[in-house]
Protein backbone atom coordinates (compact mmCIF):
# COMPACT_ATOMS: atom_id res chain seq x y z
CA UNK A 1 0.00 0.00 0.00
CA UNK A 2 0.87 3.55 -0.65
CA UNK A 3 2.33 5.77 1.64
CA UNK A 4 -0.73 8.82 1.49
CA UNK A 5 -0.48 11.85 2.81
CA UNK A 6 3.09 10.93 4.43
CA UNK A 7 1.84 9.75 7.19
CA UNK A 8 3.63 7.31 9.64
CA UNK A 9 3.17 3.60 10.35
CA UNK A 10 2.07 4.57 13.56
CA UNK A 11 -0.51 7.21 12.36
CA UNK A 12 -1.80 4.59 10.35
CA UNK A 13 -1.81 1.98 12.68
CA UNK A 14 -3.93 4.33 14.95
CA UNK A 15 -5.92 5.59 11.83
CA UNK A 16 -6.97 1.90 11.22
CA UNK A 17 -7.51 0.78 14.48
CA UNK A 18 -8.30 3.60 16.92
CA UNK A 19 -7.95 2.88 20.27
CA UNK A 20 -10.78 3.90 22.97
CA UNK A 21 -13.18 5.43 20.02
CA UNK A 22 -16.61 5.84 21.90
CA UNK A 23 -18.60 7.62 24.35
CA UNK A 24 -18.71 7.54 28.13
CA UNK A 25 -22.28 7.86 29.40
CA UNK A 26 -22.82 10.68 32.13
CA UNK A 27 -18.77 11.41 32.16
CA UNK A 28 -16.80 13.22 34.52
CA UNK A 29 -15.73 15.57 32.04
CA UNK A 30 -16.38 15.85 28.41
CA UNK A 31 -14.30 18.51 26.17
CA UNK A 32 -15.39 19.60 22.80
CA UNK A 33 -12.97 21.48 20.33
CA UNK A 34 -12.75 22.41 16.78
CA UNK A 35 -15.90 22.81 14.36
CA UNK A 36 -16.95 20.85 11.32
CA UNK A 37 -16.91 23.55 8.64
CA UNK A 38 -13.10 24.02 8.97
CA UNK A 39 -12.90 19.81 8.91
CA UNK A 40 -12.02 18.98 12.21
CA UNK A 41 -13.88 18.29 15.46
CA UNK A 42 -13.32 16.25 18.64
CA UNK A 43 -14.92 14.98 21.48
CA UNK A 44 -13.35 13.55 24.31
CA UNK A 45 -15.12 11.99 27.65
CA UNK A 46 -12.99 11.14 30.60
CA UNK A 47 -13.75 9.24 33.93
CA UNK A 48 -11.40 10.45 36.92
CA UNK A 49 -10.90 8.20 40.29
CA UNK A 50 -10.92 9.16 43.71
CA UNK A 51 -6.79 9.85 43.34
CA UNK A 52 -7.60 12.17 40.47
CA UNK A 53 -6.28 9.35 37.46
CA UNK A 54 -8.22 9.83 34.07
CA UNK A 55 -9.57 5.71 34.78
CA UNK A 56 -10.98 6.13 31.49
CA UNK A 57 -11.45 7.79 28.39
CA UNK A 58 -13.22 8.07 24.95
CA UNK A 59 -13.56 9.96 22.19
CA UNK A 60 -15.34 10.50 19.17
CA UNK A 61 -13.76 12.38 15.87
CA UNK A 62 -14.85 13.96 12.46
CA UNK A 63 -11.91 14.96 10.32
CA UNK A 64 -9.32 13.43 8.53
CA UNK A 65 -6.85 10.13 8.86
CA UNK A 66 -4.46 12.62 11.22
CA UNK A 67 -7.38 13.57 13.22
CA UNK A 68 -8.69 10.00 14.05
CA UNK A 69 -5.11 9.00 14.73
CA UNK A 70 -4.06 12.38 17.08
CA UNK A 71 -7.58 11.19 18.94
CA UNK A 72 -6.35 7.69 19.26
CA UNK A 73 -2.90 8.83 20.29
CA UNK A 74 -3.95 10.95 22.81
CA UNK A 75 -6.61 8.86 24.32
CA UNK A 76 -3.74 5.94 24.98
CA UNK A 77 -1.78 8.65 26.43
CA UNK A 78 -3.69 9.81 29.10
CA UNK A 79 -5.01 6.66 30.02
CA UNK A 80 -4.26 6.53 34.17
CA UNK A 81 -2.61 9.13 34.05
CA UNK A 82 -2.97 11.85 37.19
CA UNK A 83 -5.54 14.91 35.79
CA UNK A 84 -2.39 16.92 35.99
CA UNK A 85 -0.05 14.64 34.45
CA UNK A 86 -2.53 14.97 31.64
CA UNK A 87 -2.62 18.74 31.41
CA UNK A 88 1.35 18.56 30.19
CA UNK A 89 0.56 16.39 27.36
CA UNK A 90 1.13 19.15 24.54
CA UNK A 91 0.52 19.11 20.98
CA UNK A 92 3.87 18.69 20.27
CA UNK A 93 4.04 14.98 22.19
CA UNK A 94 1.29 13.64 20.53
CA UNK A 95 2.92 14.09 17.26
CA UNK A 96 6.17 13.05 18.06
CA UNK A 97 4.94 9.51 19.77
CA UNK A 98 2.91 9.51 16.40
CA UNK A 99 6.41 9.36 14.26
CA UNK A 100 5.41 12.79 13.20
CA UNK A 101 2.67 14.88 11.36
CA UNK A 102 2.77 16.28 7.71
CA UNK A 103 3.20 19.99 8.12
CA UNK A 104 0.15 21.25 6.86
CA UNK A 105 -1.68 18.88 8.86
CA UNK A 106 0.27 20.31 12.39
CA UNK A 107 -2.23 22.32 13.21
CA UNK A 108 -5.83 21.80 11.98
CA UNK A 109 -5.87 18.16 13.23
CA UNK A 110 -3.79 18.08 15.86
CA UNK A 111 -6.85 19.34 18.12
CA UNK A 112 -6.43 15.77 20.53
CA UNK A 113 -4.30 17.54 23.71
CA UNK A 114 -7.31 20.40 23.46
CA UNK A 115 -9.84 18.38 23.68
CA UNK A 116 -8.27 16.31 26.45
CA UNK A 117 -7.61 19.38 28.42
CA UNK A 118 -10.72 20.80 27.55
CA UNK A 119 -12.44 17.38 29.46
CA UNK A 120 -10.29 17.57 32.66
CA UNK A 121 -11.34 21.28 32.90
CA UNK A 122 -15.02 20.63 32.58
CA UNK A 123 -14.21 17.49 35.07
CA UNK A 124 -12.64 20.28 37.55
CA UNK A 125 -15.30 23.19 36.96
CA UNK A 126 -17.84 20.69 37.58
CA UNK A 127 -16.21 19.10 40.82
CA UNK A 128 -15.73 23.17 41.85
CA UNK A 129 -19.90 23.28 41.86
CA UNK A 130 -20.60 20.35 43.69
CA UNK A 131 -17.56 21.56 46.40
CA UNK A 132 -18.85 24.82 46.37
CA UNK B 1 -7.23 -7.64 -3.96
CA UNK B 2 -8.68 -6.50 -6.78
CA UNK B 3 -7.14 -2.94 -8.19
CA UNK B 4 -9.93 -0.37 -9.13
CA UNK B 5 -8.80 2.54 -10.26
CA UNK B 6 -10.85 5.54 -10.57
CA UNK B 7 -9.40 8.33 -10.45
CA UNK B 8 -8.97 9.19 -14.35
CA UNK B 9 -9.76 12.57 -13.42
CA UNK B 10 -6.47 13.12 -12.19
CA UNK B 11 -4.89 10.74 -15.18
CA UNK B 12 -5.65 8.44 -17.79
CA UNK B 13 -2.81 5.54 -18.62
CA UNK B 14 -1.84 6.61 -22.27
CA UNK B 15 -3.18 3.55 -24.42
CA UNK B 16 -0.61 1.46 -26.15
CA UNK B 17 -1.32 2.72 -29.71
CA UNK B 18 -0.53 5.82 -28.29
CA UNK B 19 2.81 5.63 -26.61
CA UNK B 20 3.56 3.51 -29.76
CA UNK B 21 3.20 6.56 -32.23
CA UNK B 22 5.42 8.79 -29.94
CA UNK B 23 8.30 6.20 -29.61
CA UNK B 24 9.99 7.51 -32.93
CA UNK B 25 9.92 11.13 -31.86
CA UNK B 26 12.73 10.57 -29.04
CA UNK B 27 15.72 9.26 -30.74
CA UNK B 28 15.00 8.44 -33.95
CA UNK B 29 12.71 11.10 -35.93
CA UNK B 30 14.23 13.93 -32.80
CA UNK B 31 14.37 17.15 -34.75
CA UNK B 32 13.14 20.20 -34.40
CA UNK B 33 10.02 21.19 -36.84
CA UNK B 34 11.92 24.57 -36.83
CA UNK B 35 14.85 23.37 -39.03
CA UNK B 36 15.12 23.24 -42.81
CA UNK B 37 16.54 19.58 -43.19
CA UNK B 38 14.68 16.39 -43.68
CA UNK B 39 15.14 15.52 -39.32
CA UNK B 40 12.82 18.86 -39.44
CA UNK B 41 10.37 18.00 -41.77
CA UNK B 42 9.83 14.42 -40.08
CA UNK B 43 9.06 16.50 -36.96
CA UNK B 44 7.09 19.20 -38.26
CA UNK B 45 4.90 16.76 -40.63
CA UNK B 46 4.23 14.73 -37.46
CA UNK B 47 3.40 17.87 -35.46
CA UNK B 48 0.89 19.13 -37.84
CA UNK B 49 -0.52 15.88 -38.24
CA UNK B 50 -0.92 15.53 -34.59
CA UNK B 51 -2.77 19.46 -35.00
CA UNK B 52 -5.28 17.95 -37.63
CA UNK B 53 -6.19 14.86 -35.63
CA UNK B 54 -7.19 17.13 -32.42
CA UNK B 55 -8.96 20.16 -34.84
CA UNK B 56 -11.36 16.62 -36.08
CA UNK B 57 -11.75 15.81 -32.21
CA UNK B 58 -13.61 19.53 -31.94
CA UNK B 59 -14.46 20.42 -35.78
CA UNK B 60 -11.63 23.06 -36.14
CA UNK B 61 -9.93 23.92 -38.94
CA UNK B 62 -6.12 22.70 -38.06
CA UNK B 63 -4.62 26.06 -38.49
CA UNK B 64 -6.37 27.57 -35.28
CA UNK B 65 -5.37 24.75 -32.71
CA UNK B 66 -2.28 25.96 -30.84
CA UNK B 67 -0.30 23.18 -28.73
CA UNK B 68 -0.11 23.97 -25.05
CA UNK B 69 2.02 22.27 -22.49
CA UNK B 70 -1.54 21.43 -20.89
CA UNK B 71 -4.66 22.19 -20.28
CA UNK B 72 -3.82 24.65 -17.48
CA UNK B 73 -1.99 26.78 -20.58
CA UNK B 74 -4.18 26.40 -22.72
CA UNK B 75 -6.74 28.33 -20.03
CA UNK B 76 -4.32 30.54 -19.20
CA UNK B 77 -3.37 31.68 -22.50
CA UNK B 78 -7.48 32.23 -23.49
CA UNK B 79 -8.01 33.74 -20.03
CA UNK B 80 -5.34 36.38 -20.06
CA UNK B 81 -4.20 36.44 -23.95
CA UNK B 82 -7.80 37.06 -25.16
CA UNK B 83 -8.71 39.59 -22.23
CA UNK B 84 -4.87 41.38 -22.57
CA UNK B 85 -5.52 41.59 -26.51
CA UNK B 86 -8.80 43.45 -25.95
CA UNK B 87 -8.29 45.66 -22.67
CA UNK B 88 -8.24 48.67 -25.38
CA UNK B 89 -11.70 47.85 -25.91
CA UNK B 90 -12.74 46.89 -22.49
CA UNK B 91 -11.52 45.63 -18.75
CA UNK B 92 -14.05 43.28 -17.66
CA UNK B 93 -14.40 39.38 -17.97
CA UNK B 94 -17.04 37.27 -16.75
CA UNK B 95 -16.36 33.74 -15.53
CA UNK B 96 -18.61 31.27 -13.57
CA UNK B 97 -17.75 29.92 -9.94
CA UNK B 98 -17.50 26.68 -10.77
CA UNK B 99 -14.78 27.15 -13.28
CA UNK B 100 -11.32 25.16 -13.02
CA UNK B 101 -8.58 26.99 -10.71
CA UNK B 102 -6.45 27.69 -14.17
CA UNK B 103 -9.59 30.14 -15.57
CA UNK B 104 -10.74 31.21 -12.15
CA UNK B 105 -6.78 32.71 -10.83
CA UNK B 106 -5.76 33.31 -14.30
CA UNK B 107 -8.79 35.88 -14.25
CA UNK B 108 -7.73 37.00 -10.36
CA UNK B 109 -4.32 38.05 -12.73
CA UNK B 110 -5.59 40.00 -14.33
CA UNK B 111 -7.64 42.06 -11.53
CA UNK B 112 -4.13 42.50 -10.48
CA UNK B 113 -3.62 44.16 -13.54
CA UNK B 114 -6.71 46.29 -13.32
CA UNK B 115 -9.11 44.48 -14.52
CA UNK B 116 -12.10 43.87 -13.79
CA UNK B 117 -13.77 40.51 -12.66
CA UNK B 118 -17.36 38.95 -12.38
CA UNK B 119 -17.77 35.55 -10.98
CA UNK B 120 -21.43 34.64 -12.50
CA UNK B 121 -22.74 31.92 -9.29
CA UNK B 122 -24.51 28.40 -10.59
CA UNK B 123 -27.39 26.89 -9.28
CA UNK B 124 -27.02 23.73 -6.60
CA UNK B 125 -26.55 21.39 -9.55
CA UNK B 126 -23.31 23.80 -10.57
CA UNK B 127 -25.43 24.86 -13.69
CA UNK B 128 -24.86 28.57 -15.12
CA UNK B 129 -27.83 30.17 -15.95
CA UNK B 130 -27.28 31.74 -19.47
CA UNK B 131 -29.54 34.58 -18.34
CA UNK B 132 -27.07 35.33 -15.70
CA UNK B 133 -24.28 35.51 -18.03
CA UNK B 134 -26.21 37.87 -20.29
CA UNK B 135 -26.88 40.09 -16.90
CA UNK B 136 -22.90 39.69 -15.86
CA UNK B 137 -22.07 41.68 -19.27
CA UNK B 138 -21.30 45.20 -19.60
CA UNK B 139 -20.20 47.59 -22.72
CA UNK B 140 -16.74 46.85 -21.17
CA UNK B 141 -16.47 43.13 -21.36
CA UNK B 142 -14.68 41.45 -23.66
CA UNK B 143 -14.07 37.84 -22.67
CA UNK B 144 -16.55 35.43 -21.40
CA UNK B 145 -15.12 31.95 -19.93
CA UNK B 146 -17.96 29.12 -18.72
CA UNK B 147 -16.60 26.03 -18.82
CA UNK B 148 -18.12 22.60 -21.44
CA UNK B 149 -18.54 20.76 -18.32
CA UNK B 150 -17.23 20.63 -14.95
CA UNK B 151 -15.04 17.23 -13.82
CA UNK B 152 -15.53 17.65 -9.68
CA UNK B 153 -19.31 17.03 -10.42
CA UNK B 154 -19.69 16.12 -13.61
CA UNK B 155 -22.03 18.93 -14.59
CA UNK B 156 -22.59 19.96 -18.59
CA UNK B 157 -23.20 23.56 -18.91
CA UNK B 158 -25.19 24.63 -21.78
CA UNK B 159 -22.97 26.40 -23.82
CA UNK B 160 -24.32 27.24 -26.43
CA UNK B 161 -26.70 29.12 -25.08
CA UNK B 162 -24.29 30.65 -23.02
CA UNK B 163 -22.25 31.50 -26.26
CA UNK B 164 -25.18 33.10 -28.15
CA UNK B 165 -25.55 35.61 -25.42
CA UNK B 166 -22.04 36.40 -25.52
CA UNK B 167 -22.56 36.43 -29.35
CA UNK B 168 -25.70 38.78 -29.15
CA UNK B 169 -23.27 41.56 -27.07
CA UNK B 170 -20.63 40.92 -29.62
CA UNK B 171 -18.23 39.34 -26.49
CA UNK B 172 -15.46 36.61 -26.84
CA UNK B 173 -16.15 33.63 -25.27
CA UNK B 174 -13.99 30.66 -24.23
CA UNK B 175 -14.80 27.35 -23.15
CA UNK B 176 -12.86 24.78 -21.16
CA UNK B 177 -13.59 21.77 -22.52
CA UNK B 178 -10.61 19.52 -20.79
CA UNK B 179 -13.69 17.34 -19.05
CA UNK B 180 -15.73 16.86 -21.59
CA UNK B 181 -13.61 17.14 -24.98
CA UNK B 182 -13.76 13.18 -26.20
CA UNK B 183 -16.74 12.27 -24.08
CA UNK B 184 -19.76 14.27 -25.50
CA UNK B 185 -19.85 15.63 -29.24
CA UNK B 186 -18.44 18.88 -29.21
CA UNK B 187 -18.45 21.05 -32.88
CA UNK B 188 -16.75 24.17 -32.76
CA UNK B 189 -18.51 25.24 -36.25
CA UNK B 190 -21.64 25.03 -34.36
CA UNK B 191 -21.05 25.52 -30.43
CA UNK B 192 -20.47 29.24 -30.90
CA UNK B 193 -17.21 30.02 -29.06
CA UNK B 194 -14.21 31.48 -29.93
CA UNK B 195 -11.78 29.95 -28.18
CA UNK B 196 -11.83 25.93 -26.62
CA UNK B 197 -9.41 24.24 -24.50
CA UNK B 198 -8.81 20.44 -24.25
CA UNK B 199 -5.77 18.45 -22.57
CA UNK B 200 -4.28 15.07 -23.25
CA UNK B 201 -3.86 13.32 -20.32
CA UNK B 202 -7.89 12.82 -20.16
CA UNK B 203 -7.99 11.20 -23.51
CA UNK B 204 -5.80 8.56 -22.88
CA UNK B 205 -2.39 10.81 -23.90
CA UNK B 206 0.30 11.89 -22.56
CA UNK B 207 0.88 14.57 -19.53
CA UNK B 208 2.06 17.71 -20.10
CA UNK B 209 0.00 18.57 -23.21
CA UNK B 210 -2.77 20.56 -24.35
CA UNK B 211 -4.59 22.91 -26.90
CA UNK B 212 -6.08 25.83 -27.56
CA UNK B 213 -8.82 26.36 -30.27
CA UNK B 214 -8.91 29.68 -31.18
CA UNK B 215 -11.17 31.29 -34.10
CA UNK B 216 -9.28 33.04 -36.78
CA UNK B 217 -9.13 36.43 -36.09
CA UNK B 218 -9.73 36.31 -32.42
CA UNK B 219 -6.88 38.30 -31.29
CA UNK B 220 -4.38 37.02 -28.75
CA UNK B 221 -1.51 37.96 -26.31
CA UNK B 222 0.63 35.36 -26.30
CA UNK B 223 2.15 34.70 -23.23
CA UNK B 224 4.95 33.01 -23.86
CA UNK B 225 6.94 35.15 -26.19
CA UNK B 226 10.17 33.03 -28.21
CA UNK B 227 10.58 32.01 -31.73
CA UNK B 228 7.61 32.30 -34.23
CA UNK B 229 6.24 28.60 -33.36
CA UNK B 230 2.67 28.05 -33.01
CA UNK B 231 2.05 30.86 -35.08
CA UNK B 232 3.88 33.29 -33.05
CA UNK B 233 1.61 32.87 -30.26
CA UNK B 234 2.75 30.21 -28.00
CA UNK B 235 7.19 30.36 -28.43
CA UNK B 236 9.43 27.44 -27.63
CA UNK B 237 10.46 24.33 -29.60
CA UNK B 238 7.79 22.29 -29.90
CA UNK B 239 6.69 19.01 -27.59
CA UNK B 240 7.06 16.94 -30.51
CA UNK B 241 6.83 13.49 -28.58
CA UNK B 242 3.77 14.56 -26.85
CA UNK B 243 2.23 16.07 -29.53
CA UNK B 244 2.17 13.34 -31.04
CA UNK B 245 0.91 11.61 -28.57
CA UNK B 246 -2.16 13.61 -27.98
CA UNK B 247 -2.54 13.58 -31.75
CA UNK B 248 -3.09 9.75 -31.85
CA UNK B 249 -5.31 10.01 -28.41
CA UNK B 250 -7.66 12.35 -29.86
CA UNK B 251 -7.68 10.64 -33.25
CA UNK B 252 -9.05 7.77 -30.96
CA UNK B 253 -11.00 9.49 -28.85
CA UNK B 254 -12.93 11.43 -32.16
CA UNK B 255 -13.46 7.63 -33.34
CA UNK B 256 -14.58 5.59 -30.05
CA UNK B 257 -16.58 8.77 -28.66
CA UNK B 258 -19.91 6.85 -28.83
CA UNK B 259 -18.84 3.66 -27.45
CA UNK B 260 -16.70 5.20 -24.93
CA UNK B 261 -19.60 7.53 -23.96
CA UNK B 262 -21.84 4.35 -23.40
CA UNK B 263 -19.64 1.85 -22.07
CA UNK B 264 -18.69 4.73 -19.35
CA UNK B 265 -21.85 5.88 -18.52
CA UNK B 266 -23.12 2.83 -17.61
CA UNK B 267 -21.24 1.95 -15.19
CA UNK B 268 -21.34 5.71 -13.53
CA UNK B 269 -25.03 5.60 -13.84
CA UNK B 270 -25.04 2.30 -11.75
CA UNK B 271 -23.13 3.61 -9.39
CA UNK B 272 -25.11 6.61 -9.41
CA UNK B 273 -28.31 4.70 -9.12
CA UNK B 274 -27.22 2.10 -6.03
CA UNK B 275 -24.67 4.11 -4.04
CA UNK B 276 -27.67 6.29 -2.62
CA UNK B 277 -29.80 3.21 -2.09
CA UNK B 278 -26.57 1.49 -0.35
CA UNK B 279 -25.62 4.38 1.69
CA UNK B 280 -28.29 6.97 3.99
CA UNK B 281 -27.27 10.07 4.06
CA UNK B 282 -25.71 10.10 0.86
CA UNK B 283 -26.60 12.54 -1.69
CA UNK B 284 -24.73 12.54 -5.85
CA UNK B 285 -23.17 16.12 -6.62
CA UNK B 286 -24.36 17.87 -9.51
CA UNK B 287 -26.83 17.43 -12.36
CA UNK B 288 -28.28 14.18 -12.91
CA UNK B 289 -29.43 14.12 -17.02
CA UNK B 290 -26.82 16.92 -18.22
CA UNK B 291 -23.87 14.84 -17.00
CA UNK B 292 -20.47 13.70 -18.12
CA UNK B 293 -20.54 10.05 -18.89
CA UNK B 294 -17.17 9.41 -16.44
CA UNK B 295 -18.53 11.03 -13.67
CA UNK B 296 -20.27 10.06 -10.78
CA UNK B 297 -19.65 12.41 -7.22
CA UNK B 298 -21.24 12.50 -3.66
CA UNK B 299 -21.16 13.94 -0.79
CA UNK B 300 -21.53 11.45 2.31
CA UNK B 301 -22.96 13.40 5.88
CA UNK B 302 -21.03 13.24 9.12
CA UNK B 303 -17.48 12.02 8.09
CA UNK B 304 -15.11 13.39 6.42
CA UNK B 305 -13.49 12.50 2.51
CA UNK B 306 -9.35 11.68 3.22
CA UNK B 307 -10.53 8.92 5.69
CA UNK B 308 -12.66 7.01 2.99
CA UNK B 309 -9.79 7.55 0.66
CA UNK B 310 -7.49 5.90 2.88
CA UNK B 311 -9.83 3.15 3.69
CA UNK B 312 -10.70 2.79 0.40
CA UNK B 313 -7.11 2.67 -0.74
CA UNK B 314 -6.66 -0.24 1.64
CA UNK B 315 -9.40 -2.20 -0.09
CA UNK B 316 -7.28 -1.24 -3.57
CA UNK B 317 -9.89 1.40 -4.76
CA UNK B 318 -8.20 4.74 -5.89
CA UNK B 319 -10.60 7.76 -5.74
CA UNK B 320 -10.17 11.74 -4.69
CA UNK B 321 -12.34 14.44 -2.65
CA UNK B 322 -12.60 17.71 -2.88
CA UNK B 323 -12.46 17.81 1.03
CA UNK B 324 -10.35 20.37 2.61
CA UNK B 325 -8.36 17.68 4.63
CA UNK B 326 -7.16 15.93 1.38
CA UNK B 327 -6.42 18.92 -0.77
CA UNK B 328 -2.99 20.67 -0.19
CA UNK B 329 -3.85 23.94 0.56
CA UNK B 330 -6.81 22.93 2.90
CA UNK B 331 -9.28 24.46 1.18
CA UNK B 332 -13.06 22.33 0.74
CA UNK B 333 -13.73 22.61 -3.12
CA UNK B 334 -15.05 25.67 -4.33
CA UNK B 335 -17.37 23.74 -6.98
CA UNK B 336 -18.83 22.46 -3.73
CA UNK B 337 -19.09 25.89 -1.64
CA UNK B 338 -21.11 27.50 -5.10
CA UNK B 339 -23.47 24.17 -5.57
CA UNK B 340 -24.55 25.56 -1.93
CA UNK B 341 -23.38 22.53 -0.14
CA UNK B 342 -22.57 23.01 3.36
CA UNK B 343 -19.18 23.11 4.58
CA UNK B 344 -19.65 19.89 6.52
CA UNK B 345 -21.54 18.48 4.14
CA UNK B 346 -18.76 19.31 1.07
CA UNK B 347 -16.11 17.30 3.63
CA UNK B 348 -18.09 13.95 2.96
CA UNK B 349 -17.22 14.90 -0.85
CA UNK B 350 -16.14 11.60 -3.01
CA UNK B 351 -15.23 11.75 -6.58
CA UNK B 352 -15.40 8.45 -8.63
CA UNK B 353 -14.01 8.91 -11.92
CA UNK B 354 -14.55 5.96 -14.47
CA UNK B 355 -12.05 4.64 -17.52
CA UNK B 356 -12.15 2.40 -20.17
CA UNK B 357 -9.91 0.33 -18.12
CA UNK B 358 -12.74 -0.33 -15.60
CA UNK B 359 -15.51 -3.41 -15.47
CA UNK B 360 -18.44 -3.23 -14.41
CA UNK B 361 -17.96 -5.60 -11.77
CA UNK B 362 -15.77 -2.73 -10.32
CA UNK B 363 -18.88 -0.88 -9.43
CA UNK B 364 -20.43 -3.53 -7.45
CA UNK B 365 -16.69 -4.00 -5.63
CA UNK B 366 -17.17 -0.54 -4.27
CA UNK B 367 -21.10 -0.95 -3.76
CA UNK B 368 -20.07 -3.68 -1.32
CA UNK B 369 -16.71 -1.78 0.21
CA UNK B 370 -17.77 1.56 1.08
CA UNK B 371 -21.02 1.13 3.13
CA UNK B 372 -19.02 -0.62 6.19
CA UNK B 373 -15.90 1.99 5.36
CA UNK B 374 -18.82 5.05 5.87
CA UNK B 375 -20.17 2.97 8.84
CA UNK B 376 -16.74 2.88 10.42
CA UNK B 377 -16.34 6.56 10.11
CA UNK B 378 -19.39 7.05 11.07
CA UNK B 379 -19.29 5.36 14.48
CA UNK B 380 -15.88 7.79 14.81
CA UNK B 381 -18.03 10.59 14.29
CA UNK B 382 -19.38 12.98 16.93
CA UNK B 383 -21.30 14.87 14.25
CA UNK B 384 -23.76 11.25 13.23
CA UNK B 385 -24.01 11.03 17.41
CA UNK B 386 -25.32 14.19 17.67
CA UNK B 387 -27.74 13.25 14.83
CA UNK B 388 -28.76 10.33 15.69
CA UNK B 389 -29.66 11.68 18.80
CA UNK B 390 -31.54 13.99 17.46
CA UNK B 391 -33.72 11.42 16.25
CA UNK B 392 -32.08 11.10 13.13
CA UNK B 393 -31.39 7.12 10.95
Amino acid sequence: MVEIAQYSDTVMDHFMNPRNVGEIESADGVGEVGNPVCGDMMTFYIDVDEDERIKDVKFKTFGCGAAIAVSSMVSEMAMGKTLDEALQISRGDVAEQLGGLPENKMHCSNLGADALHKAIEDYKSKKAVKEG
Amino acid sequence: MPEVYLDHYAATAALPEVVEEMKPYFSEKFGNPSSLHGWGDDARKAVEEARARVAALINAEPGEVIFTSGGTEANNLAVKGIAWAARKKGNHVVVSAVEHFSVLHAARTLEKFGMEVTEVPVDSYGMVDPESIKEAITSDTVLVSVMTANGEIGTIQPVQEIAAAAAEKGVGFHTDAVAAAGYIPLDVKTMGADAVSIASDLLYGPKGVGALWVRKGRRLMALLDGGVQEGGRRGGTENVPGIVGMGKAAELAARDLETRAEYLRGMSSELLKWLPESIPRLSVTGHMEKRLPWNASFVVEFIEGEGMLLFLDQKGIAVSSGSACTSRALKGSHVLTACSIPAEIAQGSLLFSFGLDNKPEDVDYVIETLPPIVERLRQMSPLYDKFLKQGGG
